[in-house]
């Protein structure tokens, strides 16, 4: 591929700055996640201190790991693939970097408000409008950035992962920008712009296209650059990846009425939501065919690779949740579902399963990449699989489980058509699942802090020179 | 990236190369392209009258009602409580009524929530005693033994905070919730009133406010039928203290109110009759 063009010197700089705070963002995220899942199921935890109690300590978990995390890795992950795929340096550095700061501040700046209490209540869109403004501000300068660096390009095509990353870029920017609309009361208040149905819509437009865009289509250009470069195979379709591009990118945008069945929005609105749902199928799968497939010839690697088992593992988490979504997305499902731990569970099975696993695999490919080194102990990229595996499925089956039995009890009808259980029953049936949830999100946490470890460990080894540099054929 | 591109070029047609070896062409369709279904969806339900059918019964909250609002927005309760009744038997039984589009109207921001840790609250308005909330705000497992709700004792311990709440009618105002200039300057009168610590001298004043049937909208002005006689207000000492206002006498009367402004009517199908099948299916 070198032989292309000649290829920049890369800003690894400002990849390795991203990919050390992911690590610690996720250590943090993965804390506070266990911690109110505990407090779920054993409410003396909230210790009585409006600080720390479930309603203010939920959005700081929610945004640290998908802001947080998240952010982070795609802005490293993000800057690797951009450079690796045009063979160009990053464009702007000075504005790249005010894209990671303004970021960083932004996490650092609601670790501090949500606790105090300081809420949009728009869920996924918490802090305050203050803050929205640094975060829109930071995404801008990455757009500029990103694609300043894709104009520099040495070769004339695009790559596809680079399509799905700004896919995300423009659609987050929409989105982020259209609901986050408010009327500041001071800085620690303001007012949606859109009041009831709109409110409601435009939330939810935001919510699953968060999902969709920041959790879906960046992911999938992470893994259309990752999975391939680590199997060193050749993505499986050209075609697939063509048809699978446009048609997330235009089916996508219109599934988030799904959010809002049977509530007092039109009718005609929450079909079109159902309708577009099921079709979000095709274009799903599609990305994770072509994922999977890539493996062929390559399959081997996951009895021998830790890094490319996260990866293979994160796409079979990608296409189970995709299976499920689309079926809670229909009406007759999500009447059941919506309202119980069901919602909880399959945002998870997407969230532990796909974008962690997906980014943990990112990663560790890039920290080797990077620092040409080995992981300081490949046993512990082991272990970390393992430990992250076991925590996300107890946590996701715990929550079917919960999910259901919750949709079950609250419509269940004796045979005098009387209700058979009060809402309080069904709130006792849920503690075991509860505690269930709480062991498996601990053991994701278990996972971060092994990955930060290694981390570190191999960093501290490159320095002394204690490290075992990459095979040739490993650096291609 | 040469592997990639085997087979590559024209799709069906299309001249996919020329899409994807040119940034502003790529750039200009993917933005076009995600715009679509947004706009589609949310915008035609400010324009159709009938995605929000109005009915009578309707008011803006009081400004001690939103200051309670505020306080459930800011204890994060909507995680956990909804407020959107769904059309179910079940749902019906235990909470009553489905809630209609109109009933939050004037909600900035919507508090419909997505998950029901508790109960949903949409009308819970009424429903328990003043009592039974302080009680269960306190020490919820004290009331409700399986409860997982967390303590919030505090609320009565702390004064509530007015310095924002003309600030907050301003820029309801600003936005269509009809508070009048008159509602606005007597903002802390009607909170001393409603939460009964001026011995019943702005009650009347309050009453008249809030108990209107005359409201103007963007504009037009609406005035409810002769019948149709408004939801009466709650007020008292709602945390049972008429010597100060706390947020406990905020929160209470938020939720004392919920899901009792509209006075459905016996036989009427809200689902199919009342709003047409444009409404609901």
């Amino acid at each position: 591929m070198s032989s292309i063009a000649e290829k920049d010197e890369y800003n690894y700089d400002i990849v390795k700055f991203c990919v050390i705070t992911g690590i610690m963002m996720g250590v943090v995220g993965t804390a506070v996640g266990t911690w109110i899942a505990s407090e779920l199921a054993f409410p003396f935890l909230n210790f009585d201190t409006a600080e720390i109690s479930f309603g203010r300590l939920r959005p700081v978990h929610t945004n640290t790991v998908i802001f947080g995390f998240g952010g982070f890795l795609l802005y490293g992950a993000g800057f690797y693939m951009v450079q690796h795929a045009t063979h160009a340096r990053v464009a702007f550095e000075k504005i790249a970097w005010t894209a990671v700061f303004l970021w960083l501040f932004s996490v650092f700046a609601f670790w501090i408000t949500l606790p105090m209490g300081m809420t949009q209540s728009k869920e996924y869109h918490e802090p305050e409008w203050w803050i929205d403004i640094m975060m829109a501000t930071s995404w801008t300068c990455m757009t500029i950035s990103y694609l300043g660096t894709i104009a520099r390009r040495k070769m004339s095509h695009i790559y596809v992962g680079l399509w799905f990353f700004m896919t995300m870029l423009f659609m987050v920017t929409y989105i982020f920008v259209f609901n986050g609309m408010c009327i500041p009361v001071d800085f620690t208040f303001s007012y949606s712009a859109y009041a009831g149905i709109h409110d409601a819509m435009t939330q939810w437009w935001w919510g699953h296209n968060a999902v969709g865009f920041f959790l879906t289509a960046g992911f999938i250009g992470v893994m259309y650059y990752f999975v391939p470069k680590h199997a060193n195979r050749p993505i499986y379709s050209y075609r697939l990846s063509v048809l699978h591009f446009w048609s997330l990118t235009f089916l996508y945008v219109w599934v988030g009425a799904h959010h809002l069945h049977y509530t007092a929005i039109p009718d005609w609105t929450l079909s079109l939501g159902a309708g577009m749902s099921i079709a979000l199928i095709f274009p799903s799968w599609g990305g994770m065919i072509n994922g999977m497939m890539t493996m062929s010839g390559a399959w081997d690697k996951i009895r021998t690779d830790p890094i490319m088992r996260f990866m293979v593992v994160a796409l079979a988490f990608y296409g189970m949740s995709t299976f499920e979504g689309p079926l809670m997305g229909t009406k007759s499902v999500n009447a059941l579902s919506h309202y119980t731990d069901w919602t909880v569970g399959h945002v998870h099975s997407g969230a532990l399963g796909w974008n962690a696993m997906i980014s943990i695999g990112a990663m560790y490919h890039m920290i080797t990449r990077m620092w040409n080194t080995e992981m300081w102990s490949a046993k512990l990229v082991n272990i970390h699989f393992w430990v992250h595996l076991t925590g996300a499925i107890f946590y996701i089956t715990a929550m079917w489980g919960s999910g259901v039995l919750q949709g079950l009890m609250w419509r269940a009808f004796d045979e005098y058509g009387n209700l058979v259980y009060t809402f309080a029953d069904s709130v006792a049936a849920m503690h075991p699942f509860y505690a269930l949830r709480a062991t498996g999100g601990f053991l994701v946490f278990c996972g971060f802090c092994i990955m930060l470890f290694n981390t570190l460990k191999t960093v501290s080894a490159v320095k002394a020179g204690t490290n075992v540099t990459l095979t040739a054929e490993a650096q291609a | 990236m040469s592997e990639y591109k085997k087979g590559g070029g024209m799709i069906r047609g299309i001249p996919h190369d020329t899409i994807e070896s040119n940034l502003p062409i790529l750039a200009v369709f993917v933005a076009i392209l995600v715009a679509v279904g947004g706009i589609v969806e949310i915008v035609p339900a400010f324009y159709l009258e009938d995605a929000e059918p109005k009915v009578e019964g309707v008011r803006p909250l009081t400004p001690l009602e939103l200051e309670g609002f505020a306080i459930f927005r800011r204890e994060g309760c909507f995680l956990c409580h909804a407020q959107m009744i769904r059309p179910f038997r079940d749902e019906k039984e235990r909470y009553g009524h489905f809630s209609l589009a109109a009933e939050s109207q004037f909600d900035h921001n919507y508090a419909w929530g997505s998950k029901r840790t508790g109960p949903d609250l949409a009308r819970v308005g009424g429903k328990y005693t003043d009592d039974w909330h302080i009680q269960h705000l306190r020490y919820p497992r004290s009331v409700v033994p399986e409860s997982v709700m967390p303590n919030f004792f505090f609320l009565e311990e702390h004064p509530l905070d007015t310095s924002r709440t003309k600030r907050r009618m301003e820029v309801l105002a600003s936005m269509n919730v009809p508070y009048s200039a008159d509602d606005i300057a007597n903002y802390e009168a009607d909170i001393k009133a409603q939460a009964g610590v001026d011995d019943g001298e702005g009650e009347d004043a309050l009453r008249a406010r809030y108990e209107r049937k005359t409201w103007e909208i963007d504009g037009v002005v609406t005035t409810w039928s002769d019948s149709f006689e408004p939801t009466p207000l709650d007020v008292r000492a709602f945390d049972g203290d008429a010597s100060d206002v706390t947020e406990m006498d905020a929160l209470i009367a938020y939720l004392q109110q919920l899901g009792t402004h509209i006075h459905f009517e016996e036989g009427v199908d809200y689902y199919h009759d009342k709003f047409g099948h444009a409404y609901r299916e």
